[in-house]
């Protein structure tokens, strides 16, 4: 019941264009993000020789470009997730769900899926830059794998928000302005965190930024994964809620 | 519960913020039995029909369906359930087809029987011909077909139907009518609407509601009976009502016009013998119409006396 929920999600976000579109923008930037980052690969070289302890390709290129990367999807994810819900709500389709025999926590689940989905996808085409790679060096599959890895969650929290101000309004441009706000303060927490002089782990440990930072080095720690699934628990959790209150209201 | 009550509602109310919506409603539907739920805009019947349908939770009161609690077991009773709201709940950018095996899926019918359930319910809305096309591309009419269709494509006991047929050409209107006469057959039927000759037309028992309140239930022969029947005629050269009052089982004429009167009889209708006078007696007989206005003047009459300004409006609409 959650996959059939899921599969009509995927298919109505690649009937419009705007899914072609965002996958077709986001390759065409970080793929010249990429060709830079090698650029500035073969500037360095030189340099690299003299150091101990040399940072590789997987340091030096591709843990910026998926850096950036979060930050240029932090800005795009919300045209993704914005009409999930909302549009439901303005074409009155909702009332299909709720009258049909599934829980509001399936209907969420299945909306959910969908969104991961279109993350997985898109996280596994931008994933083809760096095993290109492969045919001139060698590179760190375990730190490639965390970054993957850290890309699909990251993304997962950003599309539980957003799904989250979707089911808050019937307006799609209000769903994605609120959820680029929010992603924004979540950006935001993390440089507070980082300008504090002491205690600054505190604030910064909320932003998913923070923790996607840390596996991007490599460090794959059960404590980010477990955050980044709270996170998102939390944000379906919300969802869940908010639909059950509106046939209150 | 009596056993053939497909639908028990009991002291069902609604408020939103302190507005109550509808107040202490109850009511039965029974198996193979369509209700006519009937009322001006606003009297409550669309919230009536989305507690029904586990849209809106109700604030006081239970509604069972086949014996399974909206709230307690949304499961069960949603899977007895089909429902076309006011708006039907459909997505333009697919095709029928499509959107019906997305409604079976959704309705849990196992994967063998969703296309014979997809035929089936296409066949009974005259939907055939149309599979392959975008739904947003459809009339209004075939819209409200699909609509239906996918109210009824699991087989449900009881179809709830909010106002189906606003917004249609009367061509439409009366192949929509056709159609939930035909549901009838098979389905308990929850129709509301504003529209009286499609109370008339199509249920076996209508409710009354105003403001909330559920003023007067019957089955529409009763209904039919209680009246007493009249027939209004025109004649050209018309004699003196004291005439007129003489025919055979007439019991009372009023006057409309000069040359216009309305005849309230007993028992069978006098027509013929209106037709034998005036032939014999040269009044030029231009007009017989047998009077059907029961339910409406019933309707005016009682969701007047509320003295909401509203009422007679509706009843206009009411007249198409």
């Amino acid at each position: 019941m959650i996959l059939t929920i899921a599969k009509r999600e995927v298919s109505t976000l690649f009937l419009s264009p705007l899914a072609w579109i965002i996958l077709a923008v986001v390759q065409v930037l970080l793929g010249y993000m990429f060709l830079a980052q090698i650029d500035n690969f073969f500037l360095l070289q030189p340099q690299l020789f003299q150091l101990e302890n040399v940072p590789g390709v997987t340091d030096i290129v591709i843990a910026p470009l998926f850096s950036l990367a979060a930050i240029i999807l932090l800005m795009i994810m919300p045209l993704i997730t914005m009409r999930s819900i909302a549009e439901e709500k303005r074409n009155k389709t909702l009332t299909l769900l709720i009258s049909s025999p599934i829980s509001m926590t399936e209907i969420v689940l299945g909306k959910f899926l969908g969104l991961f989905f279109f993350v997985f996808i898109l996280v596994s085409l931008l994933m083809l830059m760096p095993l290109s790679l492969f045919i001139g060096t060698t590179i760190d599959v375990g730190k490639l794998l965390s970054i993957y890895i850290s890309m699909l969650l990251l993304l997962s929290s950003f599309a539980a928000i957003g799904l989250y101000l979707s089911s808050l309004t019937e307006n799609q441009t209000i769903a994605a302005v609120g959820t680029f706000g929010a992603l924004l303060m979540l950006w935001l927490i993390d440089w507070i965190g980082e300008a504090l002089p002491n205690n600054h782990s505190v604030v910064s440990y909320l932003s998913p930024l923070q923790h996607h930072q840390s596996m991007l080095e490599g460090l794959f720690d059960t404590a980010d994964v477990a955050y980044y699934l709270i996170f998102i628990t939390v944000f379906l959790v919300l969802t869940i809620r908010q639909l059950d209150r509106e046939r209150l209201l | 519960m009596s056993l053939s009550a497909v639908i028990q509602v009991e002291n069902l109310s609604r408020f939103y913020q302190n507005q109550p919506a509808i107040k202490n409603l109850s009511f039965s539907l029974n198996a193979g039995e369509v209700l006519g739920f009937l009322g001006p805009n606003g009297a409550g019947k669309s919230t009536t029909m989305q507690i029904l349908t586990g849209n809106l939770a109700p604030s006081e009161g239970q509604v069972t369906i086949n014996g399974f609690d909206i709230i307690e077991s949304p499961r069960e009773a949603k899977r007895q359930m089909g429902y076309l709201p006011e708006h039907p709940p459909i997505y333009r950018e697919a095709s029928v087809d499509e959107y019906l095996k997305y409604c079976a899926q959704l309705r849990r019918i196992n994967k063998q029987s969703v296309s014979k359930a997809i035929d089936e319910s296409k066949q009974q809305c005259g939907l055939t011909d149309v599979g392959q096309r975008l739904i947003g591309n459809l009339s209004k009419g075939y819209q409200q077909r699909v609509g239906i269709a996918q109210a009824i494509i699991h087989n449900p006991l009881v179809v709830v139907l909010d106002e189906p047929t606003v917004g249609l050409d009367p061509i439409q209107m009366r192949d929509i009518r056709r159609l939930i006469k035909t549901l009838g057959q098979d389905h308990s039927v929850i129709l509301s609407t504003h529209i009286l000759s499609e109370v008339q037309a199509t249920c076996d028992r209508v409710q009354i509601i105003q403001k909330g309140e559920l003023i007067y239930h019957s089955s529409i022969e009763a209904l039919n009976l209680s009246q007493v029947p009249s027939v209004t005629i025109g004649l050209n050269h018309p004699p003196a009502i004291e005439q007129l009052k003489q025919i055979d089982r007439v019991t009372h004429v009023d006057a409309i016009d000069s040359h216009h009167f309305k005849l309230f009889f007993n028992g069978e209708s006098p027509a013929q013998a209106i037709v034998q006078q005036s032939v014999q007696q040269q009044w030029e007989l231009f007009e017989l119409i047998p009077d059907q206005r029961s339910l409406e003047d019933l309707f005016i009459e009682l969701t007047q006396d509320e003295n909401s300004g509203g009422a007679s409006v509706h009843a206009e609409e009411a007249g198409v």
